[in-house]
Order: structure tokens, then C-alpha cells, then sequence
């Protein structure tokens, strides 16, 4: 068996969006007192520091911000790979990879669309990745 | 702190540079610091306030045999060190103690010893969300931001290049440099792609190395062997520890403030800066730098840089001991950085800059996480 990659144990902070992407939801917060919508997870408004703070969805729907192409090997990582940061629908940036397509700059295009697509490392986590928009099955 | 109020006494970097077999990592802590207190012809007895990252200060006055008024172990990735001056400055200021010592050492290729101060685990807020899609590493995710602010101002991949090409004139000019050989934008170019758009020579170096610094009062610094160089101005902040979560891929905020918060108290206006030390762990960074510490207007430092304005001879010498990407980088290169004003504003340095009297080193942690920055002088304001 090959070196998986580095995966993330949960925290009472952050359980809530790994049971979500478990689900193939993508979950982010939004605070109730000043509409700000943010990532990652904490109990806490980062804008206003209001704990008064509700769970909602997000679309999946991103833009390509920017990124790198490792070249690299690493455990869990086959060259070449997309190192990427994009920006949700509903304004966060997330790191992920962008998988389904050529690992190649001219595949890769800032600002291209991107719809989430999801990766079961094992039962308990199952990472949110991208891929370009339109691959997948409508729902 | 006022200006000028405190000097930089002492200054030294590890005995060896590069590949250190025969110290660990406190062990270079030690060699930098005894370096440093032979240069200010103190004793370890001398020191009263210690600082330092990448070590427990509590190690390090243990090993050193100090009983200090004042620590500080501020763990702010590589411009650490800014901060420790920064920080120290106002301590003596303050009155807690009189002479501090700021030390660096890392076993950064070697590893032994090596520990480094950043939480990595996978409970943590990296390792849940960034750690799992990139393997954990400075050329993984300090270069994401470069092809945003491509895109957004046409610097182009030449212009990238470029960086490397004129630090390594500088290097060219530096004994101690790891990598002296002139090359070519087409050599850039063409050496090989660790991640895209960044090939191996726009990459920072891997070395062992360290340094010490050694601050007192103004007042007293004309008791020692050495020429002093004056604190002019301090600045410090941070942003982010992750990457994907800087606010704009375009400009640091942490370099910003820090930058506005050095020139302001220093009172100087940029035309009076005759040397900058820009940390350089990847190209992209001097040219963040140049732009975030209001050098050049924004989108224009790539140019600035082709147009040879940071090379020997131009009008603003950037980075002139080679920088991370030619003269060394053990991990946490701020010290060197540091190092190098002083050695500027001393007059001794190896590709000194004729009459320098301002310097400027600014200072980044994590990958684009922190920054501080200090205004350093030759002779002490009125």
C-alpha cells in the first residue's frame, strides 16, 4: 500500500463539515448578525466575533483563484498535481486540488467555473475536491 | 521607541554556512551567539534580555550561561527576528533590561536537531485544510499567489526570471555565497520545474547557518569595537497561517502595515532608503515587497526589477548579499537579512553600496502569514 496523503482529524470546532462532506455537502457558516459568510469552520464570526452563528450550504460552484502544479512526489500525491485555491459562489476561497482534467496550464485557466466533487479517503473523511463545471451528472 | 534610541552592538552569523555536520541546531544557536558577543567584546554575563525562535529562550540563556530580566519567544516564521528587534527595542527602551541578544540557528538541511515552532498537526486549522490536498511545503504554497497577480498585471514569466537572474550578480560579488556562477534568464528558465510556474532557480536555497544580534542603548554604543548602527524605525503584523485564506493574492496585508508602521516611525520618506534586503524565499517575493512597502506602484516592480533598478549599480540595491535564492537560506532567513543591513550600514559589506546610510530590511513569516520590518542607520538622528 502506498503512503496515503495527510489527513485531517476533526475538532469540536470543525466536526460539523467533515460529517457534511461525508454527506457530499459542502458546508460553510454564516454569521447571524452580520450576514458574513466565511471558512473555515469556527464558532465565531471572524468579521464581528458574534457567536451567534447558523451552518448553511454552499452551491459547489467556484471560480480557479490561483494555483500550482507540483512536481514533486510526495505520499498521496502523484506528479503532476494541482495545488489550488478557489473561490466558492458564496465568496470563501478553499484550498483543493482540481481533479478530472489535464494537470497542465493551458487546462488550468484562472477564473475558469468549477463544481465540487468529492474524495472518500475512508469512512470518516471524504475530502471536497474540483473539477472544471458541466464534467459531472446534473442533479 | 524613539528613533536612534537603541544600536545594534554585536552582529554575527554562524562560524560555517551551508552544510554543518558537527552542531545541531541549538548548537548553531550557541556558535552564532559567542560569534556576536566576540564581535560587541561582551560576555555571556553582559546580556540581560534574550531572544530567539526555532529554540526555547529558556534553552538558550541555559546553554549560554545567562540569567536574563527579559525573554521573548516570538515564533513568527522567518521575519521572527524583525519582530525580536523589534521587541527588544522597546524592552530597553523600557527599561527592563540594557543588552539583548537576538540568536537564529537551523540545522535546515542537515536536520539535526531541527525543530521548527509551527503547529502542523492534523487537529490543527493547516492540517485540516490545506495540508490534505498539498504536500507541506514552502514550494508548494508560498508560490499559489504568483499567477493571480500575473494574470491581474501582466507580469510576465521573463520578468519572474529576472530575480533570480540580478540577485545572483549580487552573489556573484559575496564570497560566503552558496552560488556565485552568473546565469541567464534563459538558465531560469530552462532549470527545472518544481511547481508551476516555479522552476528550481527561482526557489530558495537549503542550508544550515544561523546568526546573533546584539542590541543596547544609543547612548552606550559608542563604548564598543564596532561602528553602530542605529534603529530608526520598526514595523510588525501578520495576516494568515494559510496560504488560501490571504485576502488578496495581489498584495500582503502583513506587508503593508508592517512596512507603513517602519517608515512612519522612522520618519523617512522612500528616497531617503539607499539599501533594501527584501526577503526572498521564492522570486515573487521582492517584487510583493517592493509594491506592499510602496517602492514602485503596484504592477510596476517587475519592470523595476528588468529595468536593473535593484541590480548593482541601479538606484535602489535590493537584496545584495544574494539573497535566499543565491546566498543561503536555512528555513527562517530573516537573520541574514538582518545581517546584511548591519553589515551595509557598517560600510563592510562584501558588494557594499558607496555612502549607504539608510537601510530597510523587511521580513516575511509563513508563507506570506507575518512581516517586520526595521529602518536601520548609520549615524544616530539629532
Amino acid at each position: 500500500m502506498s503512503a496515503a496523503r495527510s489527513k485531517p482529524v476533526p475538532t469540536p470546532e470543525t466536526q460539523h463539515f467533515w460529517d457534511g462532506t461525508r454527506e457530499h455537502k459542502l458546508l460553510l457558516q454564516q454569521c447571524s448578525s452580520c450576514s458574513h459568510t466565511y471558512f473555515p469552520p469556527r464558532p465565531f464570526c471572524p468579521k464581528c466575533a458574534g457567536r451567534d452563528v447558523k451552518v448553511i450550504p454552499s452551491s459547489g460552484r467556484a471560480k480557479l483563484y490561483s494555483y500550482v502544479i507540483g512536481q514533486r512526489p510526495a505520499p498521496g500525491f502523484e506528479p503532476p498535481y494541482s495545488i489550488a485555491v478557489v473561490e466558492l459562489e458564496e465568496g470563501p476561497r478553499m484550498m483543493s486540488n482540481i481533479v478530472d482534467c489535464p494537470q497542465t496550464p493551458e487546462a488550468l485557466v484562472l477564473d475558469m467555473p468549477l463544481e465540487v466533487t468529492w474524495n472518500k479517503l475512508d469512512d470518516e473523511i471524504t475530502l471536497p475536491q474540483f473539477r472544471p463545471a458541466g464534467k459531472g451528472v446534473q442533479p | 521607541m524613539k528613533r536612534g534610541s537603541i544600536a545594534i552592538v554585536g552582529a554575527a552569523e554562524s562560524t560555517d554556512m551551508g552544510l554543518i555536520k558537527n552542531l545541531s541546531q541549538t548548537g548553531i544557536h550557541c556558535d552564532a551567539a559567542l560569534n556576536a558577543l566576540k564581535d560587541a567584546g561582551l560576555k555571556p554575563s553582559d546580556i540581560d534580555g534574550v531572544a530567539c525562535a526555532g529554540e526555547y529562550p529558556v534553552n538558550l540563556a541555559f546553554q549560554l550561561g545567562i540569567t536574563p530580566k527579559w525573554l521573548d519567544g516570538t515564533y513568527s516564521g522567518g521575519c521572527s527576528f524583525m519582530l525580536h528587534v523589534r521587541h527588544a527595542a522597546a524592552a530597553i527602551e523600557a527599561g527592563l533590561c540594557s543588552t539583548v541578544l537576538i540568536t537564529h540557528g537551523e540545522s535546515g538541511k542537515s536536520r539535526i536537531g531541527y525543530y521548527m515552532g509551527q503547529n502542523l498537526a492534523p487537529t490543527g486549522t493547516i492540517g485540516q485544510f490545506e495540508m490534505p490536498y498539498a504536500p507541506f511545503s514552502p514550494a508548494n504554497l508560498f508560490t499559489i499567489p504568483v499567477l493571480r497577480y500575473m494574470k491581474e498585471y501582466g507580469l510576465t514569466h521573463e520578468q519572474l526570471a529576472t530575480v533570480s537572474v540580478i540577485q545572483r550578480e549580487w552573489a556573484s560579488r559575496n564570497p560566503r555565497a552558496t552560488f556565485k556562477d552568473p546565469i541567464t534568464v534563459d538558465d531560469v528558465l530552462n532549470s527545472r520545474m518544481i511547481a508551476y510556474p516555479f522552476r528550481l532557480l527561482q526557489c530558495c536555497l537549503v542550508t544550515d547557518g544561523g546568526g546573533a544580534l546584539i542590541l543596547t542603548k544609543a547612548d552606550r554604543a559608542k563604548d564598543f569595537p564596532t561602528k553602530p548602527v542605529y534603529i530608526l524605525g520598526t514595523g510588525e503584523s501578520c495576516e494568515t497561517p494559510l496560504i488560501s485564506q490571504m485576502e488578496d493574492f495581489t498584495t500582503s496585508k502583513a506587508f503593508r502595515v508592517s512596512g507603513k508602521l517602519a517608515f512612519e516611525s522612522a520618519g523617512i520618506k522612500h528616497a531617503d532608503v539607499d539599501h533594501l534586503m527584501a526577503y526572498d524565499a521564492f522570486a515573487h517575493l521582492p517584487i510583493y515587497a517592493l509594491e506592499d512597502l510602496g517602492f514602485v506602484p503596484r504592477g510596476e516592480a517587475g519592470a523595476f526589477i528588468s529595468d536593473r533598478h535593484t541590480a548593482p549599480g541601479g538606484k535602489l540595491p535590493v537584496n545584495t548579499n544574494g539573497g535566499g535564492l543565491s546566498y543561503m537560506h536555512s528555513g527562517m532567513y530573516g537573520m541574514y537579512a538582518l545581517q546584511e543591513s548591519v553589515r551595509q550600514m557598517r560600510g563592510v559589506a562584501p558588494a557594499q553600496v558607496p555612502d549607504a546610510r539608510i537601510s530597510v530590511c523587511h521580513g516575511v513569516g509563513g508563507f506570506f502569514g507575518a512581516s517586520g520590518t526595521i529602518v536601520m542607520g548609520n549615524e544616530r538622528p539629532d
